[in-house]
This record gives structure tokens, C-alpha cells and sequence, in this order.
């Protein structure tokens, strides 16, 4: 009669090319929409897939249709109390014109928003156009995640090849003894009793053969409980795991001396966040070691990092010493990436800069995979920038910006990662 | 039961006299079909079968069935491209992909059990979520209900091709993305977009088109490729003809009679449209006008669908098919899917054409059966006839409009406690026009009739003229009726229409009065220079 036909294994996402349509036609909104989500976020929480907004009339396919106005009839179910020719007030937001049908005139007055969500993917993507780290060759290998089958037990389905043979055995051993046991009980039972009338002085004949047409009987049933049974069988359970061959860990490092004020803090942690969720784009697995200094430093949390204050000068290179200490420790340069971003206002002890572009340029910067500094609201490049600039010369690993406004990050983030740099650098 | 003027077969009103159910029912009792909420391709299969034989009891005429299992993803990948299977790429149908997997998603919204799609065979997707209770209904609702309903309306027979609309899509698809390798993918997407504004105004409401299968299309496609811009050419000819004795200047209005078919004017007469451009423009206009007879029939095909799996289910528990836990399941997503929210509550959204279409076809078959004394009154014709017959006789000759104003009987009215407001914006205050009394059924049904008609709800939009001796302007005409202004977008409209016009294009607003005033103009100067190009080709030419 009718064609029956299983469709579920057919490719999904027939429309997935008029989404990538859709995303590229309204890019910029998408971007937008992006940047205003990611403020909101804690920087691990960033790397997620994000429901995003753009205003609706942007989006909006216009068609001739009736607008409001005029004059109209709309017939409506549940009357209560109305008779002909009763009044009663319009409603006010245009309530009531719905007439059953959706689209055609409505468009464009409905929501003002239109909602949809983005995978991590395509969020991230939106991020990170065109840029690139330098040092690509470790992490290349963990973009593409790799996994490790493990033992997880035992299961009762699975191919030969997984066959867990003693188990199995265990199993058909149980289940034989517990089928065979009563069979067995009962076979000694008759055994004796069988013993007992042979070894009478008159014997019953009789009797005799039916005990051991019984005996045999069981025996047969004891013979024929199975060796081994389909539920006997146990194969070894493997699990996929993620394999973790690349880990990274980047250090936050910030001024949080009385001159970084609230709005410097939000622009080093928008840099921060940008940096952290490049660095997941290509590593299983990131560690986030928060370093906060004024006279001296100190690892902290995430939640003191932003936003507790303290006043008093400001000697950068504590931090960077506490940082090559935690690295020293904690993080060998044979299992870890490492990536440092700085953030400051560029105040510091001008006797301690010169120190800072010594343990950078000998001790830090060959250790990790990338260092990058930002300076943010400064009028003028302050003391740390000119010596990090001297710096720059000799190492290809360290990148430096300077960020005025939020509008700022993004470019500044996209010189620091771009090809360019990646191209300077190999 | 005998009534004067009956219309129909006095036989078949005699024999229903003696027994309720004279042809349709079965008399002996079945076997109860597996039950259980697990559905299996064998069940399926069973329920299929036994739905069809109760289905040609009950003369359900029918395409092939062809149906197919998908999961909820691919479901959304259907609701985005209008339930086609294939469809031309188009970022509104990305758009539309992201608006319901958002609302999917969050769970505002589940989806439909099932889509139909009106082809031959006829193409249903059931969702792999569906217990098998919601797969019989399904089944029912989809297969033997649209399909039918597809099959035998005027509407669909008249405008849509059911054995050809697959094939067109597949050469609509291979066609755009010819045109994306070889004129870019902005360039068409441009045409589209353009097009689609013009979409719901694209429509043939009288002329009906010949069928043509794939092959044909394709060859055709060819010849007026040539064939158009030849005459455009022709057309718009600058440079001065040798007159021929008896030749007159052009003189009669352009076009001769208005024309309500936009996207079929441009794609025909807007001089500088490129062939692959009104390719483009006639795939548009043809996909709207296979949509044309669902917005007709919304109500009448839901309510078709509804009320012959609910009757087809029905027969099945009656002839001791269905198990009792089974025909619960049943029941209870029929009635859901029928609630009617009153005006005046939260959820309430409009009529909800399941519930006033499958009150409509289960009140034809009570006015048959069971006629109250007005009903002779109002249904005179049909009030103790076949209803079987009558029902069908309204599926094939009706639309939303048509059949509201011919079988919305006073007992509906009531039942449904419809009253018609009335909303002037010259008044301060709504009133209420009519209610559910013996003054207002008519007004009631006359009202709730006109809501239906698309004639009422698209603004009536016309060209009138061209300016063939002058600067070419292309004049539209609306013609307002009861002063509904157009909605704000127009604008925009007329932007993509100046563009594929590509000169000055006019919108009139043409009042009840005959009061002509001009709402809108659009001139576009950056094709100026592309038109001189052409017109010096054009005038090159032999």
C-alpha cells in the first residue's frame, strides 16, 4: 500500500548552508551581538555556545500588507456577556487583531529581537577571524581531539574479541553449580537410598530399578545444564576518553594598584578573557593561574582578582618573579604550554623596569610559549612599555599593545594573534 | 425524513432511514491490533493497512502514500524550507532554521507531529518521537486526511502539481546554483530577496497554468531565454522606427488591462532584467502560487484531516481494532489539538482552525444525521441527505471563505459563542457588530467568512501603467477598501520593485471614493548608465 521509508539515517542539517547564508549576509550584527554577550561572561564560562540577539527589523523581509487602521470586523469565540451594539475599549499594544493567521501583516511588529543560538563553534569563530598564535605546532595536534580507550568494567554484549574469558567462566561456574545443585542433592539422596536396599538382605528388585532409572535420570539433567550459556558471556567494557596531550596554562598577571580603577580593570578582563578562549580553541585542558601585584604579588582567585582593591605603589617585577616561581614548581615546560598576559596601567617603580626586561628577556620569555602585554589608558608609553619594546627586538614570543576603550581590545587582541605576527615569527 | 427541493439521492436518505451506518461501517468485529506505545516499521506497516481499507470505506481518494521517519532535527530542517525536501538555498531559510530551533529548544514550542507534503506520491514525515497511538493518528490525519484533501480540492487541482512539484524543485535548486557559480552568490541572492518582497502579490488568482514535467520545463526554460529578452528588446526600442503606412503610434494604455500578478509583470516587462534574472522571478512566482490554495484552506484542510482521523479511528475502535488504553492516547491528543482558547484568555492566538474545521465537517455530518427543525431552515439542501456525500462534495468545491459562508450553521455559532467586533479608528470605542442570536448568525458568518478571504487580507495591488513614451515610471495602484492603510513596510517594497524595475516606480492610493494620491516614489539613478549600455547593444542588434 504506502512506501514506508526509515529517513533518520539521512543526513541532518539540510539547512546548515542556509544558516552559514543567514550568518555571513548579517555578520556584523552577529559580531555585535557576540561582543555584547561575552561581556557578561566569567572567562572559563566564555567558550560556550551562546544564545544571541540582533534586532529584529534588520532581519525583516518586507511584503505588502495592511497595516493598522481603518476599519475592520474580527470575529472572536467565547462571548460571555456582550450583546449587539455594546462598546468597549480598545485595548491598548493592539490586542484582539489577531485573526487566526500569522505573518502577512504582522511582520516587523511582533518581537523586536531575533533570537537564536549560536554553537560554541560559530561563536568562537566570530572571535577569532583571522587570528593565530605563533607556535602552532604542539597545538595543531590538540584541535583535533584525540581519545584513549580505558577499561571500564564489564558488560554482557559485545564482540568475541573483547570476550572477557574468566569472567565468563566465573559466571558459567556459578550458574552451573546453582542449576546442577539440587539435581545433585537429590541424585545422593537416591544414591544412598539405593546403597541401603542393595545392601539389604532382600533386596526389592523393583524398587531398585526404578531408583536407578531415576539416578540416571538426574544425571542426565546434571549432564545436560549447558557448559556455558549465552548469559555467561562478559566482554571487557572500553570507554573513550578524552585524551589530554596538549595543556596549557595561562597566567593573568594585573596591576590592581590604586591608579587601576574599575574601568582599566574591565578592559584587562575582557584582554584576559579573549585570550583564554583562543587558548581553549586549541587545548584540552587550561589551568588559570590569576596573579595579582601592587608592591607585592600574590595568586588568587578569579573573584579577588577583579575585585578587590588595594592602594600603594606598584613593583611589577614581584609579579613576574612569583609567576617564574609557579612556573618553576607547578608547571614544567615539558608537559605545559604556557601563555602570560599582562595587563597594567604601565605604573612602576622606574628603577624595577629595567629589572622586569631582565627576568623576562633571560628567565620568563624562554619558557613560555607566548608573552603579551597590554597598557591600558595611558597618555603616554610609560617606563614598563619602553623597556618591554627593547625587549621586543630579541624575542619573537612577546607581543605588546596599548588599549584606550573597549572598542580597542578587539583590534589590539587581533595584532597580537594575527597571521602577520605568525608569519614574523616562523 | 424527506425534505422538498432535496438536492441529492432520495434513496440514500430512505435507506439511512432504517439503518445509521447503510454502506461504511463493518459489521463483524476484528481482532485487536498490537497495542502498546512502542511503534516498529511491522506496526506501522499494520496500521497502515487497516487504516486504508476503513479509509476506501469511507471513499478516500487518495496519491500513493510515501512515509517517512525523521527525527526532530530534520524535522526543523522541513519547517525551514516550508516542508519541502528539497528547496534552493536562501539565507531565509537559514533564518528560519535558527528562529524554531531556538524556540524548539528552550521548549516555548513542540513540534508538529507530522508534515504533509502535496505531491504525488504524497510525501508524509513522522517524527521518530511519536508513540505508536500518535503514528495511527498521524497516519490517519496525514496520509488518508490532507492527502485526500490535496487529491480532491479545486483549489489544489486547479493550481498546484502534484506530480510535477518535486521535479520543479529539483531543476529550481540546480537552476540558482547555476546562477550563483556564474554570476555570483550576492547577485542572486539580490533577485531573491527583491522577488520574495513580491511574493504573496505574485499569484495567478484566475488563470491557471498547463502541466509540464521536468524535461519540459527545462526546454522551455531555454526558449524563453531568448525568446523574452528578444521581445523586451523590442520593446523598448529607442531609436526611432521607419513608419510604415498604417502603422499608428503607440497610443493605448500599458499595460492594456491591470495587472494584480506583480512578480509575473516584472518578470515579463521590467526591461532590464537579465534572462537568468526572470528565471529567477518566475521560480519565486511559481513556488508562491503552489502555496496559494494553503493559505485558502487552512481551516477546511485541517478540519478535513481532523475530522477523518478522528472518524477513521473511531470505525477502527468500533470494529474492535483498538484497544481500549490505545483509542485514550487517541483521544486525548484530538482534543488537545482541538482547544479553543476564549478572546479573552491569555493563551488565545486567533480561531484555531483545527477546532472550527473539524467542528464544521462533524456539524455537516449532524445536520445530515440528525437535523434539528433549523437546520431545514438554514441547510434546506443538505439537512437529512448523505453525509458522507455532502462532505466530500464540500472538500472538493470549496475554499476557507466559500465554505464558512455556506456551512457555518447557527448551532456552530452558539457552540463557539462567536461575536463579531467591529474596530473603527474614527470611533473611540470597538463595538460589538453582531452575536450569536437569530439577528447577528448572518452577520456573524459573514464576517468570519470575509477573515478568511485573502482577497481581504493582502491588499489589492495593481499596475496601471507604464510610462512608455516618457521616463518609464511604473505606476501601482492600491486600492484601499474600509481605508486599511498599507503596513509600514511598503517602503521597502518598493525598493526592491525599483530595483527590478529598474526606473522610477509609483504607488497610488486609490480610495472607496476614487480619490487618487500618490503614497510613494522610488527612483533609482545607479542603473542609468547600465540601461544606455544595453540600449546601444539593443540597437545594434539586427
Amino acid at each position: 500500500m504506502s512506501d514506508i521509508i526509515d529517513r533518520r539515517d539521512n543526513p541532518r542539517h539540510k539547512s546548515a548552508v542556509n544558516q552559514q547564508r543567514f550568518l555571513k549576509r548579517y555578520r556584523n550584527q552577529v559580531r555585535e551581538a557576540v561582543a555584547r554577550a561575552i561581556s557578561g561572561r566569567k572567562i572559563a564560562e566564555t567558550d560556550r555556545d551562546a544564545s544571541i540577539s540582533i534586532p529584529a527589523r534588520d532581519l525583516a523581509e518586507p511584503t505588502f500588507g495592511h497595516g493598522r487602521g481603518g476599519k475592520r470586523s474580527i470575529v472572536l469565540p467565547g462571548n460571555k456577556e456582550y450583546v449587539a451594539g455594546d462598546e468597549l475599549p480598545r485595548p491598548s499594544g493592539g490586542q484582539g487583531q489577531g485573526s487566526g493567521k500569522g505573518g502577512a501583516s504582522n511582520e516587523g511588529e511582533g518581537e523586536d529581537e531575533f533570537r537564536f543560538r549560536l554553537s560554541r563553534e560559530e561563536f568562537l569563530d566570530f572571535f577569532f577571524e583571522g587570528m593565530e598564535l605563533p607556535d602552532l605546532i604542539k597545538t595543531q595536534l590538540a584541535a583535533i581531539p584525540q581519545q584513549k580507550s580505558v577499561r571500564a568494567g564489564f558488560k554482557t554484549n559485545g564482540t568475541p574479541t573483547n570476550l572477557a574469558i574468566i569472567r565468563t567462566m566465573r559466571e558459567s561456574l556459578g550458574r552451573r553449580i546453582a542449576l546442577a545443585a539440587p539435581h545433585k542433592f537429590r541424585l545422593r539422596e537416591l544414591e544412598e537410598e539405593l546403597f541401603r536396599l542393595e545392601t539389604q538382605d532382600d533386596p526389592d528388585q523393583a524398587s531398585i530399578a526404578e531408583l536407578i532409572a531415576e539416578c540416571e535420570h538426574l544425571r542426565a539433567r546434571i549432564l545436560a545444564v549447558p557448559f556455558i550459556d549465552d548469559f555467561d558471556l562478559r566482554y571487557n567494557n572500553r570507554v573513550m576518553q578524552p585524551k589530554p596531550i596538549a595543556q596549557a596554562v595561562m597566567f593573568c598577571i594585573m596591576d590592581v594598584s590604586g591608579s587601576m580603577d574599575e574601568n582599566r580593570k574591565d578592559l584587562a578582563k575582557r584582554f584576559f578573557i579573549l585570550l583564554h578562549l583562543f587558548l581553549t580553541r586549541h587545548y584540552e585542558r587550561i589551568e588559570l593561574v590569576f596573579i595579582r601585584h601592587h608592591t607585592a604579588a600574590k595568586v588568587v582567585d578569579e573573584e579577588e582578582f577583579f575585585h578587590s582593591t588595594e592602594s600603594g605603589g606598584t613593583i611589577v617585577s614581584s609579579a613576574l618573579e612569583l609567576a617564574l616561581e609557579e612556573i618553576k614548581e607547578r608547571f614544567p615546560q615539558d608537559q605545559w604550554n604556557i601563555y602570560v598576559a599582562q595587563a597594567s596601567d604601565g605604573d612602576n617603580w622606574d628603577s624595577d623596569s629595567p629589572k622586569c626586561k631582565e627576568l623576562l628577556l633571560k628567565e620568563i620569555l624562554p619558557r613560555v610559549q607566548y608573552y603579551s602585554y597590554v597598557e591600558i589608558e595611558t597618555e603616554q608609553p610609560q617606563s614598563l612599555w619602553l623597556q618591554y619594546e627593547e625587549a621586543k627586538g630579541a624575542a619573537p614570543n612577546l607581543a605588546l599593545g596599548r588599549i584606550r576603550t573597549r572598542s580597542d581590545i578587539y583590534p589590539v587582541l587581533r595584532e597580537l594573534f594575527s597571521k602577520k605576527l605568525l608569519a614574523v615569527v616562523a | 425524513m424527506s425534505i422538498e427541493g432535496h438536492d441529492q439521492s432520495g434513496d440514500m436518505a430512505t435507506a439511512s432511514d432504517h439503518e445509521p451506518e447503510p454502506t461504511y461501517g463493518a459489521k463483524e468485529r476484528g481482532t485487536i491490533l498490537p497495542t502498546g506505545s512502542e511503534w516498529t516499521f511491522e506496526l506501522i506497516e499494520r496500521y497502515d493497512q487497516e487504516i486504508a481499507k476503513v479509509a476506501e470505506r469511507y471513499g478516500l481518494d487518495t496519491y500513493r502514500n510515501q512515509i517517512e521517519i525523521i527525527s526532530a532535527e530534520q524535522m526543523m530542517d522541513a519547517y525551514a524550507s516550508n516542508g519541502m525536501p528539497i528547496n534552493y538555498t536562501h539565507w531565509t531559510f537559514g533564518k528560519r532554521f535558527l528562529s524554531t530551533e531556538q524556540t524548539y529548544k528552550r521548549g516555548h514550542m513542540g513540534l508538529a507531529y507530522e508534515i504533509v507534503i502535496n505531491s504525488n506520491p504524497c510525501i508524509a514525515y513522522l517524527m521518530e518521537e511519536n508513540t505508536m497511538p500518535m503514528q495511527a493518528l498521524v497516519i490517519a490525519h496525514a496520509c488518508y486526511g490532507h492527502n485526500s484533501f490535496f487529491k480532491g480540492n479545486y483549489l489544489f487541482r486547479t493550481w498546484t502539481h502534484a506530480d510535477s512539484i518535486i521535479d520543479y524543485l529539483v531543476f529550481a535548486k540546480s537552476y540558482i546554483a547555476d546562477c550563483e557559480r556564474r554570476y555570483g552568490g550576492k547577485e542572486v541572492e539580490r533577485v531573491l530577496d527583491a522577488c520574495h518582497a513580491l511574493q504573496n502579490l505574485g499569484v495567478d488568482r484566475y488563470k491557471r497554468p498547463p502541466r509540464r514535467s521536468f524535461a519540459q520545463e527545462q526546454a522551455r526554460q531555454k526558449e524563453r531565454e531568448s525568446y523574452v529578452q528578444a521581445q523586451v528588446n523590442e520593446l523598448w526600442r529607442t531609436l526611432p522606427q521607419i513608419k510604415h503606412d498604417g502603422d499608428e503610434e503607440f497610443e493605448g494604455n500599458f499595460p492594456p488591462e491591470p495587472e494584480e500578478n506583480l512578480l509575473y509583470f516584472v518578470e515579463k516587462h521590467a526591461p532590464l532584467l537579465d534572462s537568468w534574472q526572470r528565471e529567477l522571478a518566475r521560480i519565486v512566482r511559481k513556488l508562491g502560487q503552489y502555496f496559494y490554495p494553503q493559505r485558502q484552506t487552512q481551516v477546511m484542510n485541517e478540519g478535513w484531516a481532523t475530522f477523518w482521523h478522528y472518524t477513521i479511528l473511531q470505525t477502527m475502535y468500533d470494529d474492535g481494532l483498538l484497544a481500549d488504553s490505545f483509542m485514550f492516547e487517541v483521544l486525548h491528543s484530538h482534543t488537545s489539538v482541538l482547544t479553543q482558547p476564549r478572546f479573552d484568555s491569555q493563551y488565545f492566538s486567533g480561531i484555531n482552525p483545527y477546532a472550527l474545521g473539524f467542528a464544521m465537517f462533524k456539524d455537516i455530518r449532524r445536520i445530515c444525521e440528525a437535523p434539528a427543525e433549523e437546520d431545514y431552515r438554514w441547510f434546506p439542501d443538505i439537512a437529512g441527505g448523505d453525509w458522507l456525500k455532502t462532505v466530500h462534495y464540500a472538500m472538493r468545491n470549496f475554499k476557507d471563505e466559500s465554505f464558512i459562508s455556506q456551512y457555518l450553521s447557527p448551532k456552530l455559532i452558539r457552540d463557539f459563542r462567536l461575536f463579531c467586533l467591529i474596530d473603527d479608528d474614527q470611533d473611540a470605542k470597538m463595538r460589538v457588530g453582531a452575536i450569536h442570536d437569530d439577528a447577528g448568525y448572518r452577520a456573524v458568518r459573514d464576517a468570519l467568512s470575509r477573515q478568511y478571504s485573502l482577497a481581504e487580507r493582502d491588499p489589492d495591488i495593481q499596475v496601471t501603467h507604464v510610462d512608455m513614451t516618457g521616463d518609464r515610471t511604473l505606476t501601482l495602484q492600491h486600492y484601499t477598501r474600509d481605508r486599511k492603510p498599507l503596513s509600514p513596510d511598503y517602503k521597502d517594497v518598493m525598493k526592491h520593485l525599483a530595483w527590478l524595475w529598474g526606473f522610477k516606480v509609483k504607488l497610488d492610493a486609490v480610495g472607496e471614493d476614487g480619490t487618487i494620491q500618490t503614497l510613494h516614489e522610488v527612483t533609482l539613478e545607479n542603473r542609468k548608465r547600465r540601461v544606455d549600455a544595453r540600449q546601444i547593444a539593443a540597437m545594434r542588434r539586427p
